[in-house]
Parts: structure tokens; C-alpha cells; sequence
């Protein structure tokens, strides 16, 4: 096995926990402030990958499409928030799970109507196609560079925002006691409309950058959202450093168990036996990961509610 | 008096066929309409009503139900089918695990299933029933005959991928079986996996020399268009399923040199398929994709059955649906010992069309009169 290899997986590992962290940063954060699940975030990311293509194909600019739908995503947020999400703050969390799950359906089925049933298109802009070569003749695709990019800039914006601006203040006040902010005469209802809107917008921004890359379609937001639940439950729910190093450590987890773990087995087993097991085995890799770091930290990495 | 001995002898001899075109004819249609890969549903479906419509038949009654892409809901649509609503015939299910399901049910209480996409092995050779009729391949065929082409190509190193299912598996499987050199690699994915920079990566390492996959729906999509940014310069190859009208205009350019075998080209020239698809873009203002011609040869096949018997004649009928005695618009059709077609295979080269957009333009034969390897198991 090749070094070029090892640092091209390395970094696509990086990639991809850059995208997750987007998703979970807005999941872990309505999970944190609310103390709501929202298993609609998924929606989120369909909806800002959709309103994306759509602007793309009709203005044919791939940034004004990924404004708008960064946009669209905050906008259908702060909606969903107003009308529906407010009703569930005082409910069980299974009455959330019904109810954003039901959004779901109300999503896709929507999109469906809207775009109708075939796959949208979306391709990143001619000025991102291509690829670059990297020290050791590792060819990187520069969209990808991009995306990490974007990853990096998102996170440390969230960091300033979070730790140095009076609605981070409030965001963190909001996550270590509820009821007390409130009593404190802040805003609570706009402050969990603005969170919400934060979230889906972010999510919404995944689902277009990471649409150019592969297909915009009904249903796009569900896988996502499984792996962003388990980045936030790795890094602690509510916190947005642990569901950075979750995101982090999920990609690359995944990425590398992918390419190794059958040329691992290949090294004591028949080759079509070993592709079989090792693809079997680094579908789960993830989940055993949680399942370790759960035995050993109940409440994930970085827990919000110690 | 000629007339009324012939209205005579024909009340004697052949009531039930009297019956036949006056008895109305239910099918019941189980399809995927909603969720992930909905579109071939869409076209099965529309394919099938467009061949009812150009029939001028109105005995002949459609039931429609959308199956959600779920083999528990497929199952009890199909129940519902028979036991309350009486169907003769029923048809329409996309994927093979879906069929797996309803299929042997069905065709043991005596219902026609009529498959209009799936062609799981098991419906071709152990488990297949003499009510079973497969109108649209059986699952090896398309990667079969890729395997065939690329050999007589004279591509010595291919690298092979598809998703670790069983469709999966056996769309290898059937590759190596036709093209029966030595594959460089195989590489396994997730179902529904969306990101393949990994394999990708693992594709650039190794030194194949052509690549054949089979990643149905969207994954296809998202494998392709990361695909064209990595910068690795091989030719690729796989079954239709990842190259339809629909899916190529998804990808773009990313699609363009591609090829790919297919039961059914639009391009392909003969009289039933002009009608088929200017037909079809009268009706519905698209191109046809290749479901949507699997669906019009079923509906076809069908109506052409129905000149000769009500389905409630069921020896009579069957014999009438093992004639196929239509005009397919994929040339000569005809079934083999287990009820699945021997058919040629094409190969398809996706271009770039006139409007700029990708489309497939039929280049030649990859294998003729292919047949599954399972009619052997098949015992009616």
C-alpha cells in the first residue's frame, strides 16, 4: 500500500467529517439549547441542496445557488421552528420523534410535488472541477480541497460566535440551564427560532456543497442524518467541539476502515471472501467505534450537562 | 347464412372465447411511485398505460397501488389485490427483494405475475412457477454481457464494483461468469453509499485497465460525478441501470463516453419501437427510458395474450403468454423453458445529443440470444 494512497484517503477522511460536522453541528446544538430531537434535520439538507440546483440551472451561478440555498435551508428552519417545532419544546421526546419524523414525510413528499420523483442536476462550477497535484504525486479533486476549506472557515466562525459574541453568550447560557435565561428576561422564543434557523441553514449548506458532488434526490438528508446523530452521540450532545472532533473521527474512520479493513483480511483469507468481510465489517466500523467510546464515556466526548 | 353458421359454430365450440372480450380483464399493478428511485416505477407504469391506450382496448381494467419501495407494503397490496379486488393478472414490481416477496405467493394462489424489471436468480431456477413470467431480464443478463463485450474488446485488466447486497453479488458474479479472464480487483460498497472517494482512490492504485460497476440509481449518480474530478483517466463500463435517459442527465458530462448493455435502445430501429417512442413522448414529453419499454412490452405481451384466452382459462392463457406472440420493441423476444426472455443484448455509448444534453446512442451487439444459466434448476 502506497503513502500517496494513505494521505489521499487521509484527507478524504477529513473531508467528509467536515461535511458531517456541519450537520451535526445544528443537530447538537438544537439537542443542546431546546432539548429537542429533530430528526427533520435531514430534511434541512434535501432542502438546501434542491433550492440550490434550482437557482444554479436558472441563474448559472453555482455561488448565488449556494447563497440561496444556505438561505432556503434558514429560511424553511425558522418556519418549521415558528410552526411546528414550538409546539414540542414541553413534550416527551417521543412525541418529537413522531412529530419531526413526520416532517420528514411532509419533506420529501413535498419535493417530490415540487421537483417531481427524478434526481436533480447539480455540478460543481467549471473554476472547481479538476484536480490538483499534492507533494508525493497525490492528485486531490480541488472541489474536495474546497469543501475542507469551507469546513475549516465554518468551524472557526462558530467557534468566534459561540464564544465571543452576546448571542453565543446566550446560545451557552441557554444549553447550561434553560429556565434561567428565560427568568433572566432573555428573548427565549426569538433566541430558539434564530438557533433553529442556525442549524437548518448550516445543514442546508452541506446538503448543496455536498450535492454538486453526488445526486440531489428525495431522501438525500437520511442517511446523513444517521451518521450525524452518531457524531454527536461520539462527541457529547450539546457540544460543538465534541461534535467537531466526532465528525473528525468519524470520517476518517470510516474513509480508512473502507479501503484497509479488506486488504487487511486479504492477508489470511481468499480475495473475494476478504472483500466481503472487510466491506461487511467497515459498514459497522462507526457504530463499534460509539459502542467503545460509550463503554468508556457514557455521555460521549465532550458531554454539554456534566 | 354464412354469417349465421359462424355465429353458430362459435357459440358452440368456443363460448369461452366469446367470453374473453366480453369479460372485463383486471390487473393489478404494484409499483415504486414514492422514495428513492422512483422514476423507474414512474416509467414502468407509464409504459404500460401508454401500450393499454394505443390498444384501444376498454375491457381491460388497471388497478395501480405504490409499493413504497417496502416488501412488507408490496405484500399486503398484493393480498389486497387478489382477495378483494379479484385481479387476473398482476405485475409491476421493481426491485428483486420486493419481488422475492410477492411473487411466489402470488403465482401459488393461482394469480398471473407478469415481472416487468426483477429477475432475482431464484424466480429463474429453483423457485420458478409456471404462473411466473419474466419480461424484462433476468438479473445476470446486462452484467453477463458486459463481461462478454469487454472481453471480445480486448480489456485484459478490468476492476469490478457494486454495492454488498445480493443484486450486488450477483451482478459480479455474472460479469465474471461471461468474461471469464482474471479481474484485477473487486471492490464492495454500502448500499446507498453517496461518497466514493475511497474507492475511487483504491481504483487509481491498482493497475486496471478498465473499470465495470454497478451502482443502480442515485448512487450511480454520485459515483460518476466524483468520478470526473479525480482525474483518473480509464474507460468505464457497466449494466443500464446506472445509465438511464433519466440518470445520465443527472450526472452531465461526467456520463459522456461511457458504455453500457441494455436490453432496449431507443435509436433501435424497428416499427414497434418508433411507435413506442414517439408514442411516449407524445403522451408524456420525455424520453423513454428502458423500464418504460419494459412496461410496454408487458402490457403488450398481455393484450396479445388476451386475443386468444380470458386469463380465467388459465391453461389456455399461459400457453397464449409462452407464444409471445408480440411485437417487442426490442426486436426478437421469446421465452425460454422457465418463462425468462432469450433476448439480444445491446451496448449503448452515452454521447452528447443534439440539445448538449447526454443521451445513449446505440453502437452494436454485445451478445445475442443470451440466456440465463438457471433454466437448468427450473422444474415446471
Amino acid at each position: 500500500m502506497s503513502v500517496t494512497l494513505l494521505i489521499e484517503q487521509l484527507l478524504n477522511g477529513v473531508q467528509l467529517g467536515t461535511m458531517l460536522f456541519l450537520m451535526a453541528s445544528g443537530l447538537t446544538l438544537v439537542f443542546g439549547v431546546m432539548g429537542l430531537i429533530n430528526l427533520a434535520h435531514g430534511s434541512f439538507y434535501m432542502v438546501g441542496a434542491y433550492a440550490t440546483a434550482a437557482v444554479t440551472a436558472s441563474t448559472g451561478s453555482f455561488l448565488i445557488g449556494l447563497g440561496a440555498g444556505m438561505a432556503a435551508a434558514a429560511m424553511v428552519g425558522a418556519l418549521v421552528e415558528l410552526l411546528v417545532i414550538r409546539r414540542l419544546y414541553h413534550r416527551p421526546h417521543l412525541d418529537q420523534v413522531l412529530a419531526t419524523f413526520a416532517l420528514i414525510l411532509i419533506f420529501s413528499e413535498g419535493t417530490r410535488w415540487i421537483f417531481g420523483s427524478s434526481p436533480m442536476r447539480l455540478s460543481p462550477p467549471s473554476w472547481l472541477t479538476g484536480f490538483v497535484t499534492l507533494p508525493g504525486d497525490t492528485r486531490y479533486p480541488i472541489y474536495r480541497l474546497m469543501l475542507i476549506g469551507v469546513g475549516i472557515v465554518i468551524s472557526i466562525a462558530l467557534y468566534f460566535l459561540i464564544s465571543k459574541t452576546r448571542l453565543g453568550m446566550r446560545i451557552r447560557a441557554g444549553e447550561s440551564d434553560r429556565e434561567m435565561i428565560g427568568a433572566l428576561g432573555v428573548n427565549i422564543s426569538k433566541l430558539y427560532t434564530v438557533v433553529f434557523a442556525l442549524g437548518a441553514g448550516l445543514a442546508g449548506l452541506a446538503g448543496a456543497l455536498v450535492g454538486a458532488l453526488q445526486s440531489v434526490q428525495v431522501g438525500m438528508g437520511e442517511p446523513v442524518l444517521i451518521l450525524a446523530f452518531v457524531v454527536i452521540v461520539i462527541g457529547g450532545i450539546g457540544s460543538i467541539k465534541g461534535a467537531l472532533l466526532g465528525a473528525l473521527l468519524v470520517g476518517v474512520v470510516d474513509t480508512l476502515g473502507r479501503v484497509y479493513l479488506p486488504i487487511f483480511f486479504r492477508a489470511f483469507m481468499p480475495p473475494s471472501e476478504a472483500t466481503g468481510v472487510g466491506a461487511a465489517l467497515a459498514a459497522m466500523l462507526i457504530y463499534i467505534l460509539m459502542a467503545v467510546i460509550l463503554a468508556f464515556k457514557p455521555k460521549g466526548l465532550f458531554s454539554a450537562h456534566d | 347464412m354464412k354469417q349465421v353458421t359462424r355465429l353458430g359454430l362459435g357459440l358452440l365450440l368456443s363460448s369461452s372465447v366469446l367470453a374473453a372480450h366480453a369479460e372485463e380483464v383486471k390487473i393489478g399493478m404494484i409499483t415504486t411511485l414514492s422514495g428513492g428511485g422512483s422514476h423507474l416505477g414512474v416509467d414502468v407504469r407509464d409504459g404500460f398505460m401508454l401500450a393499454l391506450e394505443q390498444s384501444g382496448r376498454d375491457d381491460v381494467e388497471v388497478l395501480i397501488q405504490d409499493d413504497a419501495n417496502r416488501p412488507d407494503l408490496a405484500r399486503s397490496l398484493a393480498n389486497e389485490f387478489m382477495q378483494r379486488d379479484e385481479v387476473d393478472i398482476l405485475t409491476g414490481i421493481i426491485w428483486s427483494n420486493l419481488a422475492m416477496a410477492v411473487v411466489p405467493t402470488v403465482t401459488r394462489q393461482g394469480t398471473f405475475y407478469l415481472s416487468p424489471n426483477a429477475g432475482p436468480s431464484d424466480l429463474a431456477g429453483r423457485m420458478c412457477h409456471e404462473n411466473y413470467f419474466n419480461v424484462a431480464y433476468q438479473n445476470d443478463n446486462l452484467h453477463g454481457a458486459m463481461g462478454a463485450y469487454m472481453r471480445e474488446e480486448g480489456y485484459e485488466h478490468p476492476i469490478i464494483m457494486a454495492p454488498n447486497y445480493p443484486a450486488g453479488t450477483d451482478a459480479l458474479a455474472g460479469f465474471k461468469h461471461l468474461y471469464e479472464g482474471e479481474v484485477v480487483g473487486e471492490l464492495y460498497t454500502q448500499m446507498g453509499q453517496t461518497d466514493y472517494a475511497a474507492e475511487i482512490a483504491q481504483i487509481r492504485d491498482s493497475d486496471a485497465d478498465s473499470l465495470f460497476f454497478f451502482l443502480p440509481g442515485g448512487m450511480g449518480i454520485s459515483f460518476m460525478k466524483q468520478w470526473e474530478s479525480s482525474g483518473v483517466d480509464m474507460p468505464i463500463f457497466g449494466a443500464a441501470f446506472s445509465f438511464d435517459e433519466i440518470l445520465i442527465k443527472a450526472v452531465g458530462s461526467a456520463a459522456i463516453g461511457a458504455r453500457n448493455t441494455s436490453l432496449w435502445a431507443y435509436d433501435l430501429e424497428n416499427e414497434a419501437n418508433a411507435r413506442f417512442v414517439e408514442g411516449f413522448q407524445a403522451a408524456y414529453d420525455r424520453m423513454p427510458t428502458l423500464y418504460a419499454a419494459q412496461g410496454y412490452d408487458t402490457a403488450n405481451l398481455i393484450l396479445s395474450a388476451l386475443e386468444t384466452a380470458h386469463p380465467d382459462d388459465k391453461d389456455a392463457f399461459r400457453e397464449a403468454l409462452r407464444a409471445a406472440d408480440f411485437d417487442s420493441v426490442r426486436g426478437e423476444f421469446r421465452f425460454g423453458p422457465n418463462h425468462h426472455p432469450i433476448q439480444d443484448i445491446y451496448v449503448r455509448e452515452v454521447v452528447e445529443g443534439d440539445d448538449g444534453e447526454p443521451t445513449n446512442r446505440l453502437i452494436g451487439i454485445a451478445i445475442e440470444d443470451i440466456q440465463d444459466v438457471y433454466f437448468e434448476e427450473c422444474q415446471m
